[in-house]
């Protein structure tokens, strides 16, 4: 089934601002998709406009099947819930465990349910020791679990995330990848992955880039990065490791184009045996 | 343009016809024993530094690396007197020794010449001489105009400035972050993009001509290639405008790709401090304090337990070249 469905979706932030014109997209459920492009290009109007924060101007966004309108919005978000990137801007209580449950009480849930709800989404992002811990004395990955545990809190069935890691150190971008790759593959939860960062892009099964509000290339993550020509009119670099590939044909070690250090490696390693 | 004609020439010596003793004061960093803790005698205290000693030299390159509560922004918050050495506050009593025991080390701090130990500091000038570039300063942008945010520090720090000279310091420091004066200078700051904004906070600290710039995280939460501009300015700045450059990072490769050296924080303690192509030797000792290595460093690794030994500076250019040097040698 289709998770996200964007259909000729037009949209714009006023007159000379930024414009989305018949823009279509569909996730699949299950799927992670990776959604990149540089700053401006259209990717957090992207993530708004799939829970209702945004709406189309023109065509529609079918959250299961369903065109988002007005009316049902707060049904959808339910279903599609958004981490952004602040970890410090998206706590509404001083305590984990009521920072937790706040979504799921404004949907007027019971309170056992609420309890049992806290449990899991805790258990999910790997904090459950830290239900009684105060919010701000977190560590910033930590913050953002407990970000991520609100929305999983509400059960929902997407989950996007727009550059959640971004404002973290590598510890917390790694603590928040592993929840989101073990929901996909074990929860079969549906991800967006919004981000800058291509090594993340390259856990995720399709990678999408945007470009002044359209998709301009999209497929299996390290077929995009074979074509880096393009990538760079887009504003975009590889992952370091393709650069060293580039750089070690243009230097005439014929080494494949590759994004796994240990293929690299035992390319080198071979040439330089022969 | 080199803003720091040579200072302090020939002194003593000259006159009685021997040769001239050179002292050029050198905005060197020396700190000794430095030791902090946030909320003493409370239930919260935690030792954030603990008896580091560090030189930075002038002219330096120097990267801080750690992760999140090693001590590393309480560090460099010390360079400006943003956190005051305990014996440069009111009230302060020297600690006594204990009978039988040596005297207790005091923490020093000497930036150039000004000692942060020490009360009568002119903190102020200290200030103008060691800017510094909080995380996402874009925050911290505030004014109508890209002009008055960037003149804002100038014009406190200079109140007798002519309505010329400000201009003049505003038109340098916003060119020389890569905005074009003209087209922003009336523009609201809130109106630029994210690399434009921080160009434009970065241009409001630089504007006093500081001789040591400090940046937290410069290049956090950009795209690639705004994190690469980013990269570009700073050594524009470090060529043209500031002598030292000290810049916290939690990306080991853009440590490995920039700085002369770094310096590892740990716990509150000072690991070492060493040039990138000495640190990632001991890539094994990083990792097991939770820090990252570069790129470069996992694929010397992963080579080396392919029996293929590639002795490189860690840049990615430079690991490129030894790669490239070991198939030439082989023919």
């Amino acid at each position: 089934m289709t998770a996200v469905s964007f259909k000729n979706v037009d949209f714009s932030y006023g007159e000379d601002g930024f414009h989305m014109k018949n823009f279509s997209l569909d996730v699949e459920e299950g799927e992670l998709v990776a959604v990149l492009g540089h700053n401006g290009s259209g990717k957090s109007t992207l993530a708004r406009l799939m829970n209702g924060l945004l709406l189309a101007d023109g065509g529609s966004v079918e959250i299961f099947g369903e065109p988002l309108t007005e009316k049902n919005l707060y049904d959808v978000r339910r279903q599609v819930g958004v981490v952004f990137q602040n970890p410090d801007n998206q706590t509404v209580s001083s305590i984990v465990e009521d920072d937790v449950a706040f979504g799921a009480e404004n949907v007027g849930l019971p309170r056992e349910e609420i309890g049992r709800r806290i449990e899991f989404a805790l258990s999910a992002v790997g904090m459950e020791k830290y239900r009684d811990a105060t919010v701000s004395r977190l560590s910033g990955g930590q913050k953002q679990r407990v970000a991520i545990a609100g929305v999983l809190a509400l059960k929902p069935r997407v989950l996007v995330l727009d550059e959640s890691t971004a404002m973290l150190d590598p510890r917390g971008r790694r603590e928040i990848m592993d929840v989101v790759l073990r929901l996909n593959r074990e929860e079969g939860m549906t991800v967006v992955l919004i981000t800058h960062f291509m090594e993340e892009a390259l856990l995720c099964g399709r990678a999408v880039v945007m470009n002044r509000g359209e998709i301009v290339m999209q497929g299996a993550p390290a077929e995009i990065f074979e074509r880096h020509e393009e990538l760079l009119t887009y504003n975009l670099t590889l992952p370091r490791i393709g650069e060293i590939c580039k750089k070690l044909q243009a230097g005439g070690l014929p080494v494949p184009d590759t994004l796994d250090i240990d293929l690299l490696a035992d390319s080198i390693a071979r040439l330089l045996n022969e | 343009m080199n803003p720091f004609p040579l200072r302090g020439l020939p002194l003593k010596g000259a006159a009685r016809g021997r040769p001239p003793i050179i002292t050029i004061k050198t905005m060197q960093i020396t700190a000794e024993h430095l030791t902090y803790v946030y909320n003493p005698g409370s239930p919260f205290a935690v030792k954030a530094l603990d008896d580091v000693s560090l030189t930075i030299e002038e002219g330096e390159f120097f990267g801080i690396i750690g992760h999140t509560g090693s001590g590393k922004s309480t560090f460099v918050k010390h360079l400006n007197g943003l956190i005051r050495l305990p014996s440069s506050q009111k009230h302060y009593k020297k600690p006594k020794a204990k009978k039988g025991q040596p005297a207790p080390v005091e923490p020093s701090l000497k930036v150039g010449e000004f000692d942060l130990a020490d009360r009568k500091t002119d903190f102020r000038a200290l200030r103008k001489k060691v800017g510094m570039v909080f995380q996402y300063p874009e925050a911290q942008l505030f004014a109508e105009t890209v002009f008055d945010d960037v003149a804002f520090g100038l014009k406190n720090f200079e109140k007798d400035l002519k309505a010329e000279e400000i201009e003049a310091a505003v038109k340098a420091a916003t060119e020389i972050v890569g905005l074009d004066y003209a087209a922003v200078k009336d523009v609201s700051p809130f109106d630029l993009s994210g690399g434009q904004r921080r160009r434009a906070a970065i241009a409001g600290v630089i504007v006093t001509k500081p001789e040591i710039l400090v940046l937290d995280e410069p290049a956090a939460g950009l795209d690639p290639l705004g994190k690469k501009e980013i990269m570009e300015l700073l050594h524009r700045l470090h060529r043209d405008w500031c002598r030292t450059i000290v810049i916290v990072s939690h990306d080991m490769d853009e440590i490995a790709e920039n700085c002369t050296r770094a310096a590892v924080f740990s716990e509150g303690k000072l690991v070492c401090a060493l040039p990138p192509k000495e640190l990632f030797l001991k890539s094994e000792e990083l990792l097991s304090l939770g820090l990252d290595i570069p790129l470069t460093a996992k694929l010397c690794a992963a080579l080396a337990k392919r029996g293929v030994s590639v002795g490189c500076d860690f840049t990615v250019d430079g690991f490129v070249r030894a790669v490239l040097g070991a198939k030439g040698e082989k023919r």
